[in-house]
């Protein structure tokens, strides 16, 4: 695999029109549903470990940026659909095959349970109870934070199938990084170490993991590094980086430091979710990303001298 | 392999598909016209002229259930001095109807859904705009009613069919390039379309989507083309995103479980 090979592609189209569909989602809607998403699945990992470490203030914290986020991404959900009136239809089946379908159950076991730990924490009711659903949520969080890549990967938009191994590694990395940056923003120094090493480990498996899916060597991997899609992706880089080094510096002894190192982290964790899906855009656009590809795992399998091959 | 073949049928009934001959096609446009009467699907545009070739209705769509493709082929001359000639090629593009059906895998509501021929239609009163079955199509065929926020594609005339009639554009293609009947009985008659063409000298000839050992497990609406698939604008080897669903699940639990080990190295050291 050497990265970014230079190809010339000659291929034959129709006019040069698209042979996929764009996708019908707004960038807002679902790259706004697939961050928050993350950031309440690893807020309440985040908020998990500070209720059992005794860190009062960040399981606060954590537990309110966890159901705030939540509700946010379930909004921005039902916004994208055609017929927001008819969500409800997600829940008629379940489907292992769909992974929206998976990702609505998920859903549906996630929310209360984090409602219900931010809400005993808060109103300080039924402290067992509450310690009790923030382990669930923590769980089912880590399922939330994840699924989204097979989400997107599970379609034929080819910079995002393409990417389907690596997609989940970037997305855990990137939720922990701004669950990890939200925490250490807005909890005290005192508490706030685990959210600070949270936000530099998420930081730095995002960026290595991006970095791998964006130099993949697939043709499809060029619409990271082009146009809106490459802007952001940029954008988000150096935000991450950068804010993961001042964290790093400064995080312990400044809380001002750590609260621009942590938002700068989630800012860029949020740009990733929007360069990737602006990526996948891009590669339905354009019929070379279909074609190219598809006419060279034909070729490779007509030289292979097997039985593979019948008309067809 | 573990794609599904969600609901085919199992019991007696036989698959029902399309063999779209386009060597007989004459770009008479009577399927689209036929379709859009029967299914009574709305104009997809105030009458826009695309300015490259007789076809302005570019692909299908939401609106667009069958389309027919008009490419004009330069042939090169045979003898100097004389012009290069243009080849017509049309075709009348459909839904494919695939047996492993990307759309029906990830459809979250159970909208769409395989019916007893074995199409696949989608329930219009199930479904509610998700747009994931628009994004998993690797042919691009199915779309979303921008105005009404729901998918829609070529039903393969399911009403027709519960009654022992013809699609419609089926019915109305005056030439017989589109061929409606039992999927095993149109893959011979394919077969020996064909050769015969082949014979006659057709060198390009080939049949797109017949094959059941295929990415898609073998399409229930399949074309004989004179020319490579990408010439008109469909994919060449198309496979179904749901055949890697199955890693793509075991990767995420992979990250899943990382992350929440990474989360408990960051609380490693307890109070502090």
């Amino acid at each position: 695999m050497s990265p970014r090979r230079r190809r010339t592609e000659e291929f034959t189209s129709y006019y040069g029109r698209p042979i996929l569909k764009e996708p019908t989602w707004e960038a807002l809607d679902i790259a706004g549903y697939i961050f928050a998403g993350g950031l309440a699945g690893a807020s309440s990992i985040l908020a998990a470990g500070a209720q059992h470490t005794g860190r009062p203030r960040l399981e606060r914290a954590a537990k309110l940026t966890a159901i705030t986020a939540i509700s946010a991404s379930v909004a921005a959900l039902v916004h994208d659909l055609g017929r927001p009136e008819r969500f409800l239809n997600m829940l008629r089946v379940a489907k292992p095959t769909s992974p929206m379908s998976v990702g609505s159950w998920i859903l549906s076991v996630y929310g209360p349970l984090a409602g219900a730990s931010a809400a005993a924490d808060v109103l300080g009711i039924f402290p067992r109870a509450g310690k009790a659903a923030g382990i669930g949520a923590g769980i089912a969080g880590s399922a939330v934070a994840t699924y989204t890549a097979v989400l997107v990967s599970d379609t034929a938009v080819p910079t995002w199938h393409d990417a389907h191994a690596v997609m989940p590694f970037v997305f855990a990395g990137s939720a922990a990084a701004s669950a990890g940056g939200i925490g250490a923003a807005l909890s005290p120094l005192a508490e706030a170490g685990p959210a600070r090493r949270m936000a530099i480990g998420g930081a730095a498996v995002e960026t290595a993991m991006s970095f791998a899916m964006e130099r993949s060597g697939r043709l499809s991997a060029e619409t990271f590094h082009q146009g809106r899609a490459g802007t952001l992706l940029r954008l988000s880089k150096a935000l991450t980086v950068g804010g993961a080094v001042g964290i790093a510096l400064g995080g312990r002894s400044s809380r001002a430091v750590s609260a621009v190192g942590g938002l700068a982290v989630a800012a860029g964790s949020a740009l990733l979710r929007f360069g990737i899906f602006e990526a996948g855009r891009a590669s339905t656009l354009d019929p070379k990303y279909v074609v190219v590809p598809q006419r060279e795992r034909l070729a490779a399998r007509q030289e292979e001298p097997a039985k593979a091959d019948t008309m067809g | 392999m573990s794609v599904t073949s969600l609901g085919m049928p199992t019991v007696g009934v036989p698959r029902k598909g399309f063999f779209t001959d386009t060597s007989l096609c004459i770009g008479c446009k009577a399927c689209e016209v036929a379709c859009k009467e029967w299914n009574s699907v709305p104009a997809d545009s105030n009458l826009e002229l695309t300015g490259e070739s007789f076809d302005n209705t570019s692909a299908l769509g939401a609106d667009t259930w069958r389309h027919v493709a008009f490419i004009e082929k330069q042939v090169p001359a045979t003898d100097p001095g004389a012009h290069d000639g243009v080849k017509w090629l049309m075709s009348s593009d459909v839904c494919k109807h695939c047996t492993h059906a990307a759309c029906l895998d990830v459809c979250p509501t159970g909208a769409l859904f395989r019916t007893e021929p074995g199409t696949v239609v989608v329930q219009q009163d199930i479904c509610n705009g998700c747009g994931y079955c628009v994004s998993a199509c690797p042919y691009g065929v199915i779309d979303q009613r921008k105005d009404d926020g729901r998918a829609f594609k070529c039903t393969m005339c399911y009403d027709r069919l519960e009654v022992g009639e013809e699609p419609a554009c089926a019915k109305a293609c005056p030439t017989k390039s589109i061929q409606y009947g039992e999927l095993d009985e149109l893959r011979e008659r394919a077969d020996a379309r064909l050769a015969e063409l082949h014979e006659r000298g057709e060198a390009g000839a080939q049949l797109y989507g017949r094959d059941p050992e295929n990415g898609v497990g073998g399409d229930g609406a399949f074309f004989l083309l004179l020319d490579e698939p990408e010439t008109y604008g469909l994919p060449p080897d198309p496979i179904v995103t749901t055949r890697d669903l199955p890693a793509m699940w075991k990767r995420a639990a992979g990250a899943a479980a990382g992350l929440l080990a990474g989360a408990a190295l960051v609380f490693w050291g307890g109070r502090k």
